[in-house]
């Protein structure tokens, strides 16, 4: 590191733009928290001030638990997203290793035929998917939103899985055999925990999509009982439009778990994204 | 050697996800093409041949739709690409480098828009411009510029425009990243060779850096490009299902929703909704074509 590339002027000019850009990436998050917790008045005459003694409301928070059901949509979305992720993980690890340990005749041609759906968005076949869950019955139930988004995350996991199973040892995998192992304990017992970072890094990459979708909920499942909380906001704030204090509280509460989910898991998100598992 | 025989736990290992992944993605992708070759008569499905497509190029009521949104499509892609990843190769350019302090900070700090579902991001930006509410004018009042002031959201000649940026807004942490990632991965003998030969600050940025990160500039592309064509959230939670004002927000995504899925006095036709869906396979396949066989393999790698 030489002097050229520190100096004082440089250095406060690179802070500079980044403080700007961070206020321009916080300011709405931040604008819409702060207003939520006032009331209307308070809203419309100074939308950038703190909530004070006298400005504090909870009216809109009050609503929204009256109106919405937002612990059931909660509930539905941590189903959805948990669920999905399991599949995700259990199959796409599973076809993983079947892909990267054995040699088999059509090895290459199915890990290209699971690889076609990394580039191809699954929603060009929602009007096929929304007929097979009538004809199956699923269509509003949460089984329809979890098959969707496992289909829809196995090429990926798959792809970044068996990169990471080439890796491991091979000596290890055989002395399990030597020891009379099945290949089914050699993958619960030996790869898997192996894997584990891996594995943590795709789930992390499934689970803001999955969340977030509407596309999916508002075709699949738009009944009351199986909203999720992303439609359900939507919805909601669709009705209340003109009553701003249940709309910030509403969007509020749909930002309140996405960011604390972010808080837990953004070294997981942001070692998973540096350390070219996408590239 | 062993005599081959039938190894059940490849099949085992293979079955669940083969079959999920065929079941719910291939058969219905090709099930939805399949759809577009039909037609509903009488209650009766018949097949008709390309005459769904005839009718979304041919007649004018679906052709301008369809147009338009391609049009705007292309002017939200445009917009990414002039606006998203610049920002974002710039922000990573300054955050790799060394010894800047409170890097990881700010990196998670820009991230956070890119985990807000679409409904969050319309909806706040929508109250923020909104001129009832007054943040939008007030602020350009502060800097003295009120007048340049709109509802942009409202006016047909900047909605798109706007919506696009909102999008920026929200994704540019995406970009942000993976050139982030690609920048740390530049061995520091090669910068420290340049600068030996003199070339620091910004040429060493121009001269070096960029040329060894075009790869995840084109992967970037690519990712962008594919999301674009089949966005729909922002749109539909911003501006609804018309896609409004007058179908100047309208994309591909929303068109097909709107078509397969019906809306107010339209009903929905799933066989035309499928050949568009079947309109725009065709355009992320071919985009994805260009990339691989066009960009991807001329691209110089160099080998670090």
């Amino acid at each position: 590191m030489n002097q050229a590339r520190t100096n004082p002027l440089n250095t406060a000019a690179m802070h500079g733009a980044l403080i700007l850009y961070t206020l321009i990436a916080l300011f709405p998050v931040f604008v819409i928290l702060i207003n939520s917790f006032k009331t209307r008045k308070a809203i419309f005459r100074e939308p950038l001030a703190m909530p004070d003694a006298d400005s504090f409301s909870m009216i809109g928070y009050q609503t929204v638990m009256k109106q919405g059901d937002f612990f059931l949509y909660f509930q539905n979305s941590m189903i959805v997203t948990v669920a999905s992720l399991f599949f995700v993980l259990l199959f796409g690890a599973m076809a993983a290793f079947a892909l990267s340990e054995y040699r088999f005749k059509g090895n290459t041609l199915m890990g290209l035929y699971l690889a076609l759906g990394i580039m191809i968005p699954i929603r060009i076949g929602t009007v096929a998917i929304l007929e097979m869950m009538v004809a199956t019955g699923l269509v509003n139930s949460l089984w329809a939103l979890i098959l969707v988004y496992t289909a829809q995350g196995l090429p990926l996991a798959v792809f970044i899985l068996s990169e990471f199973m080439r890796q491991v040892s091979d000596d290890l995998k055989n002395a399990g055999r030597i020891d009379g192992l099945s290949e089914y304990t050699i993958f619960f017992k030996l790869v898997l925990p192996l894997v584990r970072p891996a594995m943590a890094t795709v789930a992390v990459f499934n689970m803001i999509p999955i969340w977030n979708d509407l596309w999916f909920p508002l075709i699949l499942a738009p009944a009351e009982e199986t909203k999720t909380l992303t439609l359900g906001s939507q919805v909601f704030i669709g009705q209340f439009v003109t009553d701003w204090n249940a709309v910030l509280s509403a969007l509020s509460m749909a930002i309140l778990p996405v960011l604390v989910l972010y808080v837990i898991f953004s070294r997981q998100l942001i070692r998973g994204i540096t350390s070219g598992a996408v590239k | 050697m062993q005599k081959p025989r039938i190894r059940w736990h490849i099949a085992v290992f293979l079955a669940p996800a083969v079959l999920v992944y065929t079941a719910v993605m291939i058969f219905p992708l090709f099930n939805t093409l399949r759809l577009s070759l039909f037609s509903k008569v009488d209650q009766e499905r018949v097949y008709v041949g390309l005459q769904n497509f005839q009718t979304l190029f041919g007649d004018p009521f679906w052709s301008e739709q369809f147009w338009n949104a391609l049009g705007n499509n292309f002017w939200f892609f445009l917009i990414h690409m002039l606006v998203q990843n610049p920002i974002g190769i710039a922000l990573a350019a300054i955050l790799s480098h060394p010894r800047l302090r409170f890097a990881a900070l700010y990196r998670s700090a820009i991230f956070i828009p890119t985990i807000l579902s679409f409904v969050i991001v319309g909806f706040a930006w929508k109250l923020i411009l909104s001129p009832i509410w007054g943040i939008a004018p007030g602020m350009l009042d502060a800097v003295g510029l009120k007048s340049l002031f709109a509802p942009w959201l409202g006016k047909e000649e900047y909605a798109l425009t706007t919506l696009a940026l909102i999008s920026v807004w929200q994704f540019v942490g995406i970009p942000m990243m993976l050139i982030y990632a690609a920048l740390l991965s530049i061995p520091e003998e090669v910068l420290e060779a340049g600068e030996i030969d003199g070339i620091t600050g910004m040429s060493a940025f121009w001269k070096i850096k960029l040329p060894l990160i075009l790869p995840s500039i084109g992967i970037i592309s690519i990712l962008t490009f594919v999301g674009n064509f089949n966005a729909f959230d922002l749109i539909y939670a911003a501006q609804g299902a018309l896609a409004g004002p007058d179908f100047s927000t309208d994309i591909l995504g929303t068109f097909m929703y709107r078509t397969f899925f019906g809306f107010q006095l339209q009903l929905g036709d799933p066989h035309m909704g499928s050949a568009i869906a079947g309109a725009m396979f065709a355009i992320i396949l071919v985009g994805v074509c260009i990339y691989l066989f066009g960009i991807q393999t001329r691209m110089r790698r160099y080998q670090l």
